[in-house]
């Protein structure tokens, strides 16, 4: 299927993730304020602003980091606002940091081995009741962690703690133990941030693999190269507010989003 | 050469008793970051839920069941490791510093209980005539002593083994990430606080389990027995052998105890039995210097979870791009 038809065929079904009217202050302060939108499935949809727009606030509520104040947000139709964040990865929503969060003692292998969603292993009595299953689903998540470290070219590095790697690897690794959880959406947090211009080729054509593989990103970038050869469509915040949609080419165009960029100064 | 060798089993026995507490210890804070500073209370609850299900009726105070041992320390297990759950869903919310003043509090409860409670507890006279293992054989002191070192032995072997399966298990992978960083385990859809408690009862359980041991072992539990020095040696013991390896947790708990032991001993052979109340400060010290002394040459204690190096130089550090995927 061709590009274009993959985003035509997108709009027509219903959205993997949706905000509406999403608000979230914090004493006084209005970090986002009734922000609405959807994802489309097998999208890359690009969120952009500049520093203190609100964006990583909404990614957190998307994730469930954090709770909104008022507002609704349903992934897949379910509605999720209310539900802690390690719940919403066993819907299908996966997400990454800005600043990567490696465990650094546990190798790469043990860090993607541990996004693996239902392990019967990780019930406390299974691993003396059942040994056999946890060894066997144990055996397999460690083939998967393995082929998803080969997909982001760190299978050198497989059994070495995480604390070995330098920024742009541990977003890789990042990108890898995310995928292990099969996740339908991937919440992406500055993945060019630090990465030097070698990496982040890799990053831009693992993130492009992957979405071809039918996973909607939401992406949330400075880099504004990396959102125009990413991303389908952008929305742009400002002061906790949605300022504009369209592609990466329109907004920029747009007179409110160079204002909010400039302060301005233009 | 008898009384020598009696004296070592007793000595071993008291050393693994120890070892276990430290294994529970190492189950919280070595592999799950929790800053368990109220062991004792923990102990206590252990020594106290066996001897009140084991011992013969007492008109002075209730319990008094004389149910089989096993069933006492099973009891105790039970109570324990619920104990430590309730205390674990209130206050795991709580991070280091503050959860370390919170479970000191818990013991100084539990202590307090022990102590006033006297129509439970038998208060500051404690509870007596703990039935033995093998006290059929008290008239001959080594055979006593070695059975006794061969039951606890065998129930340290066993918890060991459990704690080594789970470490290296997928449940244990969860407790690591959660030491290392919660909020990406959260992320990948781990409850911390489900995992905390579930870490903190088991460890509570174990500890219960050593403290009911050492009820049965001696015959006598006072509340004397559950003072914070109780808490100290068991972290110290954690931290020479090595936080976050069981191996260490046992090897730490035998060279502490035999340093507390030999420290012990020494002081009553130098001092005149009028100093020696005060000479046996010098214990306290004895194990301060050799915990300096640990920290400063092997800062991960004897067995730790050391730094593994990276086994492929400089050329694993580079750019995939540049390094290959080595596939």
């Amino acid at each position: 299927m061709s590009e274009t038809a993959r985003q035509n065929g997108a709009q027509t079904r219903a959205p993997v993730l949706t905000a509406t009217n999403v608000t979230r202050r914090f004493g006084g302060l209005v970090a986002v304020n009734n922000v609405s939108l959807d994802v489309r499935p097998g999208e890359i949809l690009g969120l952009i602003g500049p520093n203190g727009a609100g964006k990583t606030t909404m990614f957190d509520l998307l994730a469930g980091s954090i709770l909104p104040t008022s507002g609704e947000i349903r992934l897949n139709g379910a509605l999720v606002s209310g539900e802690a964040a390690h719940r919403r990865i066993g819907r299908g929503l996966g997400r990454t940091f800005q600043i990567p969060r490696p465990l650094p003692n546990l190798t790469l292998i043990e860090n993607v081995m541990l996004a693996a969603q239902g392990q019967a292993g990780e019930r406390l009595l299974a691993n003396f009741v059942t040994p056999w299953r946890v060894a066997a689903e144990e055996k397999a998540a460690a083939k998967k962690a393995a082929e998803l470290l080969d997909l982001v070219s760190l299978t050198h590095l497989a059994h070495e703690p995480a604390r070995v790697l330098s920024g742009g690897q541990r977003k890789l690794l990042e990108l890898a133990r995310v995928m292990m959880a099969d996740p339908a959406i991937i919440l992406l947090d500055e993945p060019a941030a630090g990465v030097n211009a070698t990496l982040l080729e890799v990053i831009i054509d693992r993130i492009r693999d992957i979405n071809k593989s039918g996973i909607t990103f939401l992406l949330i970038e400075h880099n504004i190269d990396m959102v125009t050869r990413l991303c389908h469509r952008v929305l742009v915040m400002a002061s906790g507010e949605l300022l504009c949609e369209g592609t990466a080419e329109e907004v920029a165009r747009d007179p409110r989003v160079i204002e909010a960029y400039l302060g301005g100064a233009a | 050469m008898i009384d020598l060798l009696g004296y070592g089993a007793f000595f071993l026995t008291t050393a693994l008793i120890f070892s276990l507490v430290t294994l529970g210890l190492n189950l919280q804070w070595g592999l799950t970051g929790l800053f368990n500073v109220g062991l004792a209370g923990f102990v206590a609850i252990g020594a106290y839920t066996s001897a009140l299900l084991t011992t013969p009726d007492d008109p002075a105070r209730l319990g008094g069941l004389g149910l089989p041992i096993l069933v006492g320390w099973l009891g105790a297990m039970v109570v324990g490791g619920l104990a430590a759950a309730l205390t674990g869903i209130a206050t795991l919310r709580l991070k280091s510093d503050y959860l370390a003043i919170t479970t000191f509090g818990v013991a100084v409860v539990v202590q307090l209980v022990a102590l006033n409670a006297q129509k439970l507890t038998g208060g500051p006279f404690g509870i007596g005539f703990i039935p033995r293992p093998f006290s059929g054989l008290a008239e001959t002191p080594l055979l006593f002593n070695l059975s006794n070192l061969a039951v606890v032995s065998a129930v340290t072997l066993v918890v060991y083994l459990a704690l080594q399966h789970l470490a290296r298990s997928p449940w244990g992978r969860v407790l690591k990430a959660l030491r290392e960083d919660e909020r990406a385990a959260v992320s990948l859809g781990k409850s911390a606080r489900f995992y905390r408690v579930q870490a903190f009862a088991v460890g509570g359980a174990i500890m219960a389990l050593a403290g009911a041991l050492q009820a049965h072992f001696i015959g006598f539990i006072a509340p004397d027995n559950y003072l914070p020095i109780l808490t100290f040696q068991v972290w110290v013991m954690l931290i020479v052998g090595g936080s976050g390896s069981n191996a260490g947790a046992v090897a730490g708990s035998v060279l502490v105890w035999a340093i507390w032991a030999g420290s012990g001993a020494l002081t009553s052979v130098l001092f005149s039995p009028e100093q020696q109340a005060r000479a046996a400060a010098l214990q306290i010290v004895a194990i301060g210097v050799m915990l300096c002394v640990i920290l400063l040459v092997r800062p991960t204690g004897l067995f730790g979870d050391r730094p593994r190096r990276p086994r492929l130089g400089k050329h694993a550090r580079m750019a995939p791009s540049e390094g290959g995927s080595g596939s």
